[in-house]
């Protein structure tokens, strides 16, 4: 055969898996608008579920996912990216170190209904936090530690050291390097491991079951010592164990349609800022 | 001055640099050449300790500047680099504006006032030759720059922080001819205030350019003398064979 039509086979075969793939999201994106956009309203948006949750909105759901997903950011934001400079920076690459990062990747690879038990004894019994924000931001925050981790240090390995070596050069000291150089230069592909986290944050169900999600709840939390109910576990609620699941079948999609589009939003701010950021990388 | 003593250097157990022994006058061009892993370059690196950067390397020698060892303990390696600035193979801008890599030196190292950073800034860039192509885009990114004027840009960049000796490491070899020339050209200006260790591949460049020329080979400095001297009457076998293309 020749070597055109092999390579044309080829491609051909990649272009018919993408598409695929694509198609498969689109029509799972299709789907869920189709089934939900019919109860979306002001109301839905703005009121808490009535009637044992077959009418009204999902409000206080979409207020909890937000605070969730600021309380999970607020701790693993920081705690992760410090401490991936840290490993990918400082620490070399002795034992220790590689022992630390494979501890991390197996700690993404636990399931998170781990997480949730873990939360549920630590923060919610022993630190006495009880089923609140807090505990459920920290469980979270936990989670998706291992990802902004490892996101981060791909994000720092992909600068190139003559950028490093040039700072040194000039009299910088290493941590005047990162911060001034490193850091920025690196930050618009950390943006896209935090928005990562932030999308598994918004959908996750388990580690919020025992830690901080309430089944029905439609007053908005005072403090983060509250509870909340958050969208993930709402949307399990009316699917499977609601008062009347027909009946509130288009709220389940009404709802999963609420949490793509939050999850969205945060996307494409994020890429706005990493555009932003940018503007000086040619 | 800048002087060795024995030096020995190793990459773990790799014999990188055999018993140099040198003297370097203020002022001047040297030029260090010889063939690809003869450590040339990593004889330069030991005069802003870049070496110390790589994990695992060993040094014994005296390396001197002024007199001072600057591998004793109380030196401060980010005041050394400051004296000892240094010029890479690649032009390497920071992903700044043509103004803020000029002045990027000066910030970490601590200075606040506004009017010297930028009168260090231009004056920095006309040393460098690049002032006139440059002074009604200082905001903009260094990226918008070609290889050649971001090269000059780098050599702006550690003038700046008013070093005594520049380092350079092949600082032409990644540029067109006439980006080269223009190099060149700078380095014999500067000549008169600052001392220049060069490192090339391009003997010509060395001839045109070097006061003295080091000529290294597998660890060892083999010759080390007047440019002209080494060019046109060199003493050993070895770099006539070089210096004539019989190797390398």
């Amino acid at each position: 055969m020749k070597k055109q039509v092999k390579q044309n086979i080829a491609f051909g075969i990649f272009r018919g898996l993408s598409l695929i793939v694509v198609g498969i999201l689109f029509w799972i994106l299709g789907f869920i608008i189709y089934q939900g956009c019919g109860v979306i309203s002001w109301e839905f948006l703005t009121t808490a579920p009535t009637e044992g949750m077959t009418a009204g909105g999902i409000f206080p759901a979409i207020v909890g996912t937000l605070c969730l997903i600021l309380g999970s950011s607020v701790i693993a934001f920081p705690i992760g990216i410090l401490s991936a400079v840290y490993t990918s920076e400082y620490a070399g690459n002795g034992f220790w170190i590689k022992f630390i990062r494979v501890m991390t990747n197996n700690l993404g690879g636990i399931p998170s209904i781990v997480f949730g038990l873990f939360g549920m004894a630590l923060f919610v019994r022993t630190l006495g936090f009880g089923d609140s924000i807090i505990a459920g931001s920290f469980t979270l925050g936990l989670l998706t530690l291992p990802l902004v981790i490892r996101t981060t240090e791909e994000a720092l390995k992909a600068i190139p050291d003559t950028f490093r070596h040039s700072s040194l050069a000039l009299g910088a000291t290493k941590w005047q390097t990162i911060q001034r150089i490193i850091l920025p230069m690196a930050f618009p592909n950390i943006i896209t491991g935090l928005i990562l986290s932030i999308g598994r944050v918004s959908g996750e169900t388990a580690p919020i079951l025992f830690t901080v999600a309430a089944y029905f709840l439609p007053q908005l939390p005072h403090s983060i010592y509250d509870q909340v109910m958050a969208l993930p576990y709402h949307l399990y609620v009316i699917a499977v164990s609601g008062t009347d699941l027909e009946a509130t079948r288009p709220l389940a999609y009404g709802t999963a349609l609420v949490l793509i589009v939050i999850v969205l939003i945060i996307n494409l701010i994020a890429s706005f800022l990493r555009k932003k950021l940018q503007k000086y990388h040619a | 001055m800048l002087e060795t003593k024995n030096i020995n250097f190793y990459y773990g157990s790799f014999h990188a640099l055999k018993d140099i022994s040198m003297v370097m006058e203020d002022h001047t061009v040297t030029a260090f050449i010889g063939p690809s892993g003869c450590g040339k370059s990593t004889f330069l690196r030991l005069f802003n300790r870049m070496n110390d950067l790589i994990a695992d390397t060993r040094l014994e020698g005296g390396c001197l500047i002024d007199g001072q060892d600057i591998y004793q303990k109380s030196v401060d390696v980010t005041q050394l680099r400051k004296k000892v600035g240094m010029v890479f193979q690649k032009p390497n801008p920071f992903p700044k504006s043509i103004f803020e890599n000029v002045a990027y030196g000066l910030r970490v190292d601590g200075v606040k006032d506004s009017a010297f950073i930028a009168q260090r800034v231009e004056e920095s860039l006309k040393s460098a030759a690049l002032w006139e192509e440059v002074k009604d885009k200082l905001k903009k990114s260094a990226f918008e720059l070609s290889g050649g004027q971001q090269q000059r840009l780098c050599i702006a960049r550690a003038l700046a922080i008013s070093p005594s000796i520049v380092l350079m490491d092949e600082p032409a070899s990644a540029l067109d001819p006439i980006s080269t020339s223009k190099i060149e050209d700078l380095i014999h200006t500067l000549k008169t205030d600052y001392t220049i260790v060069i490192v090339t591949h391009n003997m010509q460049q060395a001839a045109r350019i070097s006061d003295k020329t080091g000529f290294f080979m597998l660890g060892e400095l083999v010759e080390y003398n007047n440019t002209k001297k080494i060019f046109l009457n060199p003493d050993k076998e070895e770099t006539q064979n070089y210096i004539t293309g019989r190797f390398g």
